[in-house]
C-alpha cells in the first residue's frame, strides 16, 4: 500500500451530496482510495454507502460534488469515456446480480465484450477467473443450481475477470452464513494478493472489516464521521463509533 | 388562492407515463442506429419469441377459424350463401379478427413476459451489473427485444391467419363438402392486396407496442416483487389497449386510401 501526501488517490470524492426529496442521504461526504489499499466503509442501514458506491460508478447522478476515478472526472465523461473507464472496475454486487439466462461462463464473458478478446483468449481468462475462486467444476452451470455462497464466488470471478485496478465490494458477506462468509473474507484478501488491485469495501459486518482494513471510514449522518485503522477506531470512546462494535 | 379547476392524480400520472413513454420510445429510435448492433442477442430474441410462441398461436388460431365457420355457417345457410364462407372467413381473419386476436395473444404471452423478466433484471441488480460492466443495457436488452417483437409478431399473425384458414377449410371440408383445393382458390380469389397490406403494416405497430410497453414497465420496474408482479400487469393491461387503439387508427386510414 502507497499511501503519502504526494501519491494521487486511485479515487477521490470530494463534498458529495444527494438528497431524495427531503431526505438528504449524503451531506458532504469525501473519501480518497489510494493504490493498493483495502479500504472498509462501515454504516448503519440508509446511511447512504450504497448511493455513494452508485454515484461512483455513474449509476447515480449526485446533487454536487465531484468524484476522480483514476484522475478523471466521472462527471465530465461521455457514455463511451465513462463506460471505458468502467471496465477497469470490478463491481460485486449485494445479491451477487449473475445474470439468470446465462450460464456462469456466459456470465463471465459478458465483461469480455468490451475488451473484443477471441474465444481462445477469453476461455483462457475465464478458467484463470473461477481458480481464483476455486470454482471451474461449475462453468456449465446455470445460476439457479448454485449456492448463495458459490454465486457470490462466481460474481467474485466476474469482478476480477478483466484484472480491474479497482475492486468494489457491496455488502460481500451479507445474506451469507458465517463459514461461507469467512471463505469469502479469505478469498477477498487472496484476490487482493494475486491482482494488487486497490479494493474498496462496503459492509456492515465488523469481522470482516477486522480482517480486511488497511484503513476505514465511517458513514454517519451522511457524512465520514471517523476514520483510520480499524483498532483506532474500535478503541474510541465516541458513543455513535461504539455502536457499531458492541 | 382558491383553485377552481385542479387536475386529478390520477389523470397526471397517466399524461407523465405517456411522456415517459415516449422519451422511451426516441431513445429506441435513437439507439436502434447507432453502433454497436447487437445482432446476437436480437437473433437470440427473435428466436424465443418466435418459436416459443408458435405452438400457441397455431392452436388459438386453429379453434379461431374452426368455431368462426362453424358459428357463421347456419345463418348463411339460411340465406343458401354458405357458397360465401370462404371468402367471409378469409376477408375477416386476415383483415382485422386474426391480427387483433394473436397480437392479443402475443400481449399476454411475450408483453408480459418481458416486463416480468427486465422487472426481474432491475430489481435483482442485473442490469445495473450489466452497466457497471461497461455495456449499454438498454442497447442490449431494451432494443434488441422491441426489434425482436416488430419483426415476429407479423410473422406470427401471418402463421394464424393461414392455421385459422386451415381450420376453417377442415370445417367446410367435413361439413359442406367443399374440397381443400376449392376452399382455397375462392379464399385466394376473395382476398386482395388491399386487404393484405393494411393488415400487415399494422401488425408491425401491434410488435413494436408488444415490445415496447413491456420493455418500459420492466426497465423501470419498482423495487421489490410487488414491482415484478406490477411491471407484467400493467405492461398486458396497456399494451393490449394500445391493440385497439392502434387498431381503430389502422382501419381509419385504411378507410382514407381503399375504400373498404
Amino acid at each position: 500500500m502507497k499511501k503519502t501526501n504526494d501519491i494521487i488517490p486511485i479515487i477521490k470524492i470530494t463534498d458529495l451530496r444527494k438528497a431524495f426529496g427531503d431526505n438528504h442521504v449524503l451531506k458532504g461526504f469525501s473519501m480518497e482510495l489510494y493504490e493498493g489499499e483495502n479500504l472498509v466503509i462501515m454504516g448503519k442501514s440508509g446511511s447512504g454507502k450504497s448511493v455513494m458506491i452508485k454515484c461512483l460508478v455513474g449509476l447515480m447522478q449526485p446533487d454536487h460534488g465531484d468524484i476522480e476515478i483514476m484522475s478523471k472526472n466521472i462527471n465530465e465523461l461521455d457514455q463511451d469515456h465513462l463506460n471505458n473507464l468502467r471496465t477497469e472496475i470490478g463491481f460485486l454486487f449485494q445479491g451477487s446480480a449473475l445474470y439468470d439466462s446465462m450460464t456462469v461462463r456466459e456470465n463471465l464473458k459478458f465483461p469480455l465484450r468490451k475488451r473484443k478478446k477471441d474465444a481462445a483468449e477469453a476461455e483462457k481468462l475465464i478458467l484463470e477467473a473461477l481458480k481464483s475462486v476455486g470454482l471451474t467444476e461449475a462453468i456449465n452451470l446455470m445460476p439457479s443450481e448454485l449456492s448463495g455462497g458459490m454465486k457470490r464466488r462466481v460474481a467474485l470471478a466476474r469482478a476480477i475477470i478483466l484484472h480491474p485496478k479497482i475492486i468494489i465490494y457491496d455488502e460481500p458477506t451479507t445474506g451469507l452464513d458465517p463459514i461461507t462468509a469467512k471463505e469469502i473474507i479469505e478469498l477477498m484478501r487472496s484476490i487482493q494478493q494475486k491482482y494488487k488491485a486497490s479494493s474498496l469495501i462496503i459492509t456492515h459486518d465488523v469481522d470482516c472489516a477486522r480482517v480486511i482494513a488497511n484503513r476505514m471510514i465511517l458513514l454517519i449522518d451522511g457524512i465520514n464521521y471517523a476514520q483510520g485503522t480499524f483498532k483506532e477506531i474500535s478503541s474510541s470512546t465516541d458513543k455513535k463509533i461504539q455502536a457499531f462494535f458492541k | 388562492m382558491i383553485k377552481l379547476f385542479q387536475i386529478p392524480d390520477k389523470i397526471k400520472i397517466f399524461f407523465i407515463e405517456i411522456g415517459e413513454l415516449s422519451y422511451f420510445a426516441g431513445r429506441f429510435f435513437r439507439e436502434l442506429f447507432s453502433r454497436p448492433f447487437e445482432y446476437k442477442e436480437l437473433l437470440r430474441q427473435c428466436y424465443y419469441i418466435g418459436n416459443r410462441s408458435l405452438l400457441l398461436v397455431g392452436v388459438t388460431g386453429f379453434i379461431l377459424g374452426l368455431v368462426f365457420t362453424i358459428q357463421s355457417r347456419p345463418t348463411l345457410m339460411e340465406f343458401g350463401a354458405e357458397s360465401w364462407i370462404p371468402s367471409m372467413v378469409s376477408i375477416s381473419i386476415v383483415r382485422e379478427i386474426g391480427p387483433v386476436i394473436i397480437a392479443l395473444i402475443c400481449v399476454g404471452r411475450i408483453s408480459s413476459g418481458i416486463g416480468a423478466e427486465l422487472g426481474s433484471m432491475r430489481v435483482t441488480e442485473q442490469i445495473d451489473a450489466m452497466e457497471v460492466s461497461g455495456t449499454n443495457p438498454f442497447k442490449y436488452l431494451v432494443v434488441t427485444r422491441i426489434l425482436a417483437t416488430t419483426l415476429m409478431v407479423p410473422l406470427l399473425i401471418i402463421f394464424g391467419d393461414a392455421i385459422a384458414l386451415f381450420g376453417s377449410a377442415i370445417v367446410e371440408n367435413l361439413k359442406g363438402d367443399v374440397s381443400f383445393q376449392l376452399y382455397f382458390n375462392k379464399v385466394f380469389n376473395a382476398l386482395e392486396f388491399s386487404d393484405l397490406i393494411p393488415a400487415t403494416i399494422k401488425s408491425f405497430f401491434f410488435g413494436f407496442v408488444i415490445g415496447l410497453v413491456g420493455s418500459f414497465k420492466g426497465f423501470y420496474c419498482k423495487k421489490g416483487t410487488v414491482g415484478v408482479g406490477e411491471a407484467s400487469n400493467t405492461a398486458v393491461v396497456y399494451t393490449s389497449m394500445l391493440v385497439f387503439v392502434i387498431d381503430f387508427i389502422a382501419v381509419f386510414v385504411t378507410d382514407i386510401f381503399y375504400e373498404i
